[in-house]
């Protein structure tokens, strides 16, 4: 079968390019645009390292066909900070220490940035509840949700 | 090396103690950090391997010639590929990244393929045509020791195991002193029982990979995620038969091991298949075959029997521990042997281990191997004793606690440990006085962990604008990059930016022993002041030099080199940086380093306690609060250390309430994926809180201890005693899992 055309935005660019029909999201990013910040941990949608937003909605790119963006907006890890200056989530992710191998930071760092956009100000449970479809191995969660409420009371601050 | 004692040597620290951000940080936030599946080469290629279906099959053959008649099919390999013959150190390790003449356990691989796209590469997976004539199997570790099982590897039995034990127990060994008998005959209770542990996963979240190039003059290059490049170049050239010096590997960021890649699995394939294409490979597992191929942790049946009389005192302990490690020798158990009774000062105590073979994954290490298990029978039972007499569970191990001077049951006698001060922060803090709720209840277990050193290589060379590289080889795992140069810089007394730290490849620094045992903070950090200590040596040298008096008159304070004994104040200090600057005309570059087979490690004690509520409708247990005290000795980076007691208590909750590998009676792993193997996730848990002691280890300079493994080993027992508080149920099959406790809970009621 041969490869589908595809145009599309991704992190604010305009971004064209051929797919196979059965090739997902994720791997259109990490394996022909060279986005490697995405992670593939699980391939099922159960672990949230590949965590991307569609136009704004939170899903996971193992899920999606790299065919289904054409014409969407869609926002990676590398569109989180502004240049050199890092969004206020990555900067609490680093103050609290909410990270240990690393692997899932970036698919955490998209959810967490869903999260906030929707719900400016989250109960304790309401983050632990969105971030479930998050896995990290490492740190048992506590500096994830402590450094997500802290960037959130930071940006309900300077806004 | 021992422990700064000398006041003259012994200083407070400026910034060990200290958070500062880690050097690593802003690529893990931005997406730029590279791990294993974030590398390619020019003409790369896709690996992909071909797993067995069956539990245990005899190889009849294996016929690729339609798979390589595919268009885009570059190499494929089988055993016939590897050489015939490999050392015995590697024997085993090549025959589960490979089969041979069998494949013994599902998803075992049998068959490998290079092509030009995953897509070519999956078809012509399909084309390879096996032969498979199906054994027999067996997957737990009970039904592996009845005389009637089916025998994996006959003869493997080594000296240690007596005459006419059934075939697939591999190994015997024994733990103690003083007679358990003796013992139990002065208690005034005894306990026995029987617990059971599932086969659990570390469940990093980074599968496997690696990218490996290797060229027809025998030097290769190999890019992947491991805890250790230098074992994955020292066993992928033993496996090949290619000299070590001709392969250089080189660490990616890792995501997660936990022990899990402390082998291999792919790298001595990839190798293979680059070479019979003659261009570069890259394979990555999927979470199947992570969960079916590479290494969980064994599954385990063990008794216990304890004696105590009422007033608290063990007057003996005994344990019987058998480990399945999957499908060829070397479980965990004798770890789990040694390390069960640990935590306590016993005079009759003996155990013994049974190392057995099952048709499962090999088994690798797995954060503190073989002693979670081994904690949750022995705390279990402990816990029992001391409620059936009313009395404390803290107070009935700080009776029995191991301390300085204790012959422990393992057989050393314990130097500084910091037990005692971990059972007497847990019974003054708030959380072991607080009230609980109706159907709640407080549980309380030990853990102890031995640390490791092994040998070491770190490198510190000072640049001519006055930073410092710093080079270590082991892949930073959890935020040692910033320890070390927090370790560098405290000892050079220059800020923490001026150092950056990076993990060297095989050929820049000599061996290093794998990021395992909890050793990188403790021994690299050694390696790193000693290396500090020597570029300091040379720098006073050169001031010397300069001022024209001897060298023995300079000493190193505030990151310079001042004149001391009768010429102090005679010059102006140099700093580093006026050091580095005329390094070239006083003798060229300026550097330390430091090699080593790192001793004294220092042993690790920890004690949980954790609050549970169990819904009777569900048998769902859930987690109300959770409180870590560990003995750090010297916590370098406290966010790190409190990181590592918060994981670890993680993963221990995962491993007793959810968590297991579920074999069918097809001998086929029913749940690999995340879906249905469950770790813990963010809506599961409450905050972990943490108290970090330092009791200071002899064996440092700057007393550190290892932290990473001991975390794992309390929970499982912790978890079931809080359980056993709330309901009145003693759970001795792991994992807890919602119908387990439901069946018990009706099971109690029934009985009442």
């Amino acid at each position: 079968m041969s490869n589908i055309h595809v145009t599309t935005t991704i992190n604010g660019d305009s971004v064209e390019y051929l797919c196979a029909p059965e090739e997902t999201l994720l791997d259109v990013l990490r394996d022909r645009l060279g986005m490697t910040g995405s992670k593939e941990g699980c391939g099922t949608g159960d672990c949230g390292a590949c965590s991307v937003t569609v136009d704004g909605r939170l899903v996971c790119s193992c899920l999606m066909l790299g065919a289904e963006a054409e014409g969407r907006e869609i926002a990676t890890i590398e569109g989180m900070a502004a240049g050199e200056v890092l969004h206020p989530l990555q900067r609490k992710f680093l103050e609290h220490a909410a990270l240990q191998c690393g692997i899932c930071t970036p698919g955490i760092l998209v959810a967490a940035k869903a999260l906030l956009e929707k719900n400016p100000d989250p109960s304790e449970e309401e983050t632990r509840y969105w971030l479930a479809g998050n896995l990290c191995r490492c740190t048992g969660y506590d500096k994830v949700i402590r450094a997500v409420m802290d960037a959130a009371a930071e940006m309900r601050e300077a806004s | 090396m021992a422990l700064d004692k000398n006041p003259e040597t012994a200083r407070s620290f400026k910034l060990v103690g200290t958070r500062p951000l880690r050097p690593d940080g802003i690529d893990k936030v931005t997406g730029r950090a590279r791990f294993g599946a974030d590398m390619s080469a020019p003409g790369m290629l896709v690996g992909r391997v071909l797993r067995s279906p069956h539990a245990h099959a005899r190889i009849v053959s294996i016929d690729t010639s339609r798979a390589e008649a595919l268009q885009g099919v570059k190499a494929i390999v089988t055993r016939a590929d590897f050489p015939a013959e490999v050392p015995e150190a590697v024997a085993d390790i090549l025959d589960n990244c490979m089969a041979g003449r069998t494949a013994f356990y599902d998803g075992h691989a049998v068959a490998a393929v290079a092509a030009s796209s995953a897509a070519v590469a999956r078809k012509a997976l399909k084309l390879i045509e096996v032969t498979y004539e199906i054994l027999p199997h067996v997957t737990d570790v009970d039904a592996a020791m009845r005389p009637d099982a089916p025998v994996l590897h006959p003869g493997r039995a080594d000296e240690s195991v007596p005459e006419g034990t059934p075939g697939n127990v591999i190994s015997r060994v024994q733990y103690g002193h003083g007679d358990p008998e003796t013992g139990f005959a002065e208690a005034d209770r005894v306990v026995e029982r029987s617990f059971r542990t599932a086969a659990t996963h570390q469940g990093y979240i980074e599968p496997h990979a690696c990218l490996a190039t290797m060229g027809a003059d025998g030097q290769a290059d190999l890019w992947c995620c491991t805890q250790g490049h230098y074992m994955v170049r020292g066993t992928c050239a033993a496996i090949l038969g290619i000299e070590a010096g001709q392969l250089r590997v080189t660490a990616s960021e890792i995501g997660g091991g936990f022990g899990g890649k402390t082998t291999v699995f792919l790298e001595p394939v990839a190798l293979a298949l680059a070479r019979k294409a003659g261009r570069p490979v890259k394979m990555v597992m999927s979470r199947e075959e992570v969960l079916r191929a590479s290494g969980p942790t064994a599954s385990t049946s063990i008794d216990v029997k304890i004696g105590m009389t009422k007033d608290g005192r063990i007057t003996g302990a005994a344990a019987e521990l058998r480990y399945q490690g999957g499908a060829y020798p070397g479980s965990p158990v004798e770890m789990g042997t040694m390390s069960a009774f640990a935590p306590y000062d016993l005079k009759n105590v003996r155990t013994v281990g049974w190392d057995v073979v099952t048709n499962r994954p090999k088994q690798a290490a797995y954060r503190a191997p073989g002693a979670p298990m081994a904690a949750f029978a022995v705390e279990s039972v402990v816990d029992e004793l001391a409620r059936g007499f009313g009395l404390d569970p803290l107070d009935v191990r700080l009776k029995n606690a191991a301390r300085e001077g204790t012959r422990s049951s393992y057989g050393p006698t314990f130097p500084a440990i910091g037990l005692e001060a971990t059972l007497r922060a847990a019974k003054d803090h708030p959380h072991w006085s607080a009230p609980l709720g109706e159907g709640q209840g407080r549980g309380v277990a030990c853990g102890f962990w031995f640390n490791f050193g092994g040998d070491t290589c770190v490198s510190l060379n000072v640049n001519p604008d006055g930073t410092v590289s710093l080079s270590e080889g082991n892949p930073d795992i959890g935020g040692s990059r910033a320890s070390m140069t927090m370790m560098a810089a405290e000892e050079l007394g220059i800020p923490y930016e001026q150092v950056r730290t990076v993990i060297a490849d095989t050929a820049s620094l000599g061996q290093n022993e794998v990021t395992d045992g909890s050793r990188v903070t403790f021994a690299v950090g050694l390696a790193t002041i000693e290396a500090a200590r020597a570029a300091k040596r040379v720098m006073c040298e050169r001031a010397a030099m300069v001022w024209g008096i001897d060298p023995e008159a300079v000493i190193w304070e505030d990151g310079a080199a001042k004149p001391a004994g009768p010429n102090a104040g005679k010059f102006e200090p140099m700093t580093l940086a006026d050091i580095a600057a005329i390094a070239s005309n006083t003798g060229g570059p300026i550097a330390g380093h430091h090699e080593v087979n790192a001793e004294g490690a220092g042993v690790s004690f920890g004690t949980h306690i954790v609050d549970t509520e169990i819904d009777r409708d569900t048998g769902a247990v859930k987690i109300l609060r959770y409180t870590v005290f560990q003995d750090a000795g010297c916590a370098v980076h406290p966010a790190y250390v409190e990181g590592q007691f918060q994981g670890g208590a993680v993963q221990g909750i995962g491993w007793a309430l959810n968590e297991e590998y579920i074999y069918g009676e097809d001998g086929v792993l029913q749940n690999p994926g995340f879906l249905d193997y469950r770790v813990p996730v963010a809506s599961d848990l409450p905050m972990i809180d943490t108290m970090i002691l330092e009791i200071p280890n002899p064996g440092h300079p700057y007393g550190v201890r290892g932290v990473g493994e001991t975390p794992i080993v309390p929970p499982l027992a912790a978890i079931a005693n809080s359980v056993a508080d709330a309901a009145g149920i003693r759970m001795t099959d792991l994992p807890m899992s919602p119908p387990k406790v439901l069946a018990a809970l009706q099971a109690g009621a029934a009985g009442n």
